[in-house]
């Protein structure tokens, strides 16, 4: 089974909208979205959901007000000031490092397990998907991005998917880590503007990094000619192909509306271009598809190492 | 005064409101909070100067005390120490700095050293803003302590805005906590519908009042405008989809220099946001 993670240095790239695209054009994909912290992939795709699964989070602490005496001693220890004047706890504050616990005299605290999002499994009309619900104030952590890519993995084995396609969380943190660790191909999507380029180098340090085969695309790429030019040369010197340039349009926004990916609503809506905006896509895919065949991999692994040395 | 400007993802144009706001309204404070990523210095283009290290404190242990009793390894949530047969082993970049560990030692063997997680930088005297910016150095996981020190340097004599992280995690509330108002940033889109109701459900839960601003108004639909309407929340400001305005951003030019019409409309926003802020706390 292949694996290709999509992500950019931040959010609103438009990676959501590749990654539903290229769902519609790989047909039978598992989908994995990743993008824990606020997940879009269902909006477009309409899952059914059919099982759900809470991820643990950090534990949480807890004051028995029976034997609570009130002598202040958890508030004086805890560092993050979690603990309130009426000696009850801040669930956003605490971060469930036990101090407390020690440190009461009455044996008061104690330390309870508490949930920081859900994993779902769901059917869409293309095939299979996993993603999340993070609570509020809970972290994106790298442990609920494992659990929706075990989710993702499984469901690719009960419908027989050759491919995963994972819409990676935005950022170069610890849940992108947990992303793209494993996979045979990134494809970084950037932005020509004035922390594009910036954030489209850092992602690729990680990719070098984890020796993880990396290609690259543009959007709006038209906003910016001159950004956009950096950006090709940068690449063309860290040996990332770079795969395609997107124009800025409304037809992503409008597939959006009408809860299409833009492959369909090329398909449905007659729209000149919209069918010139899908094609674009569309070569885009059949690159990616090239290099998720085994053939290709070690070339493009190999190259894209050097960027770590310069 | 504290304005938040929030969304519940990034990439939604908050910090394009922060800068243009607080380049607008000239006398006040901005703070950019977005300590992973912060990125308000990029259309601000200031020399900026550190003013204060911010730091955590790690364990370190001395051989010579140590007993390898193993309290403190067992200890630790975050598995920042590790034991093996014949030391202790201690993962700084895990450490949440609880002090857990040397609380627990029965040998005094621990003494905590600060090490650095981030930096608070400030735009030099005499430029006309007042600007401060928090950055976390990369590979630390902890956002918050940053942002405390950050929120430490304001200024109460003027308005502050504040250039939220994005998500609905830890950082952002510490920051929605203590603000008078929230702006939410956000796009008439699903996606944009999407994270907003993320973004809402933590102003909600933090009791801040919010208003809206709607980004590249004129795509997509009316959804998040309806919603408003039912929920009684104003929508403080329309930012269009226009090329230029695009293209602007994508240079790191703030669009108030170049299309000073923008101005108006930001002085405009502000005193309706005082407006609504007074009204809800009661202050005058
Ligand atoms: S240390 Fe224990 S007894 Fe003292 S105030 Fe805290 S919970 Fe109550
Ligand atoms: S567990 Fe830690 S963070 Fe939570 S209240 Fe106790 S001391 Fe504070
Ligand atoms: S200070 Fe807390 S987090 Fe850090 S090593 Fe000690 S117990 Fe672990
Ligand atoms: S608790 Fe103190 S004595 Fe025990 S292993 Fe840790 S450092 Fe050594």
């Amino acid at each position: 089974m292949r694996q290709l993670a999509i992500i950019s240095g931040k959010g609103g790239c438009g990676k959501t909208t590749l990654t539903a695209a290229f769902s519609s054009l790989s047909e039978n994909a598992a989908l994995a979205d990743c993008d824990v912290d606020a997940s879009d992939l269902p909006l477009i795709l309409k899952p059914q959901v059919i099982n759900r699964e809470n991820c643990p989070g950090l534990e949480l602490a807890s004051i028995d007000p029976n034997l609570c005496t009130g002598c202040s001693i958890c508030r004086e220890v805890c560092r993050f000031g979690a603990v309130l004047e009426n000696f009850t706890i801040n669930p956003y504050g605490c971060e469930g490092c036990a101090v407390c616990t020690v440190a009461c005299p009455e044996n008061a605290v104690s330390l309870v397990p508490r949930v920081s999002g859900q994993a779902v499994s769901s059917i869409t009309r293309f095939g299979p998907m996993a993603h999340a619900k993070l609570d509020i104030g809970e972290e994106a952590s790298g442990k609920l991005v494992n659990m929706v890519r075990k989710k993702a993995a499984e469901l690719a084995d009960q419908y027989c998917c050759k491919l995963i396609l994972i819409d990676g969380p935005p950022g170069t943190g610890c849940p992108v880590m947990a992303a793209i660790t494993g996979t045979d191909l990134v494809l970084v999507v950037s932005e020509p503007t004035v922390s594009g380029l910036h954030d489209l180098k850092r992602a690729v340090e990680l990719t070098a990094h984890f020796k993880i085969p990396t290609v690259a695309c543009i959007n709006r790429y038209d906003i910016n000619k001159k950004k956009s030019l950096e950006i090709e040369a940068f690449c063309r010197e860290a040996g990332i192909p770079l795969l395609a340039c997107l124009p800025y349009t409304d037809i992503t926004t409008k597939a959006m509306v009408k809860e299409e990916t833009v492959i369909e609503y090329a398909a449905h809506w007659m729209d000149s271009g919209a069918v010139e905006f899908a094609n674009i896509v569309r070569k885009l895919w059949e690159e990616i598809e090239m290099r998720l065949s085994e053939s290709f991999e070690k070339e493009t692994c190999s190259r894209a190492l050097k960027i770590r040395k310069s | 005064m504290r304005i938040a400007i929030a969304s519940g993802k990034g990439g939604t144009g908050k910090t394009t409101v922060a800068v243009n706001l607080a380049l607008a309204l000239e006398d006040v404070q901005l703070l950019d909070c977005d300590v992973e990523e912060p990125n308000c210095n990029l259309f601000l283009g200031f020399e900026l100067e550190p003013v204060e290290e911010v730091n955590c404190l790690v364990p370190e242990i001395d051989p010579d005390r140590c007993t390898l009793c193993r309290n403190c390894a067992s200890f630790c949530k975050y598995n920042a120490l590790v034991s093996l047969p014949k030391k202790i082993l201690s993962f700084p970049s895990l450490c949440h700095g609880c002090g857990g560990c040397s609380l627990v030692c029965p040998a005094g063997a621990i003494e905590e050293k600060p090490e650095p997680i981030g930096v608070i930088k400030k735009a030099p005297c005499g430029s006309p803003l007042t600007f401060l910016c928090g950055t976390l150095n990369i590979g630390k996981a902890m956002a918050t302590p940053v942002i405390r020190s950050l929120q430490n340097h304001i200024d109460e004599s003027k308005p502050v805005i504040i250039d939220s992280p994005p998500g609905t995690a830890c950082p952002v509330l510490e920051v929605m906590e203590c603000a008078d108002y929230c702006v939410l940033v956000t796009e008439s889109t699903p996606f944009g519908f999407h994270d907003f109701l993320l973004a809402l459900e933590a102003a909600k839960a933090l009791n801040v009042p919010v208003g809206v601003v709607l980004n590249r108004d004129g795509l997509g639909d009316s959804r998040v405008e309806d919603f408003c309407r039912a929920e009684g929340i104003p929508v403080l400001l329309r930012i269009p989809d226009d090329r230029t305005i695009a293209r602007l951003y994508s240079e790191g030019i703030p669009f108030v220099k170049e299309m000073p019409e923008w101005k108006k409309k930001f002085e405009h926003m502000f005193g309706t946001i005082k407006g609504l802020a007074c009204k809800n706390t009661g202050v005058q």
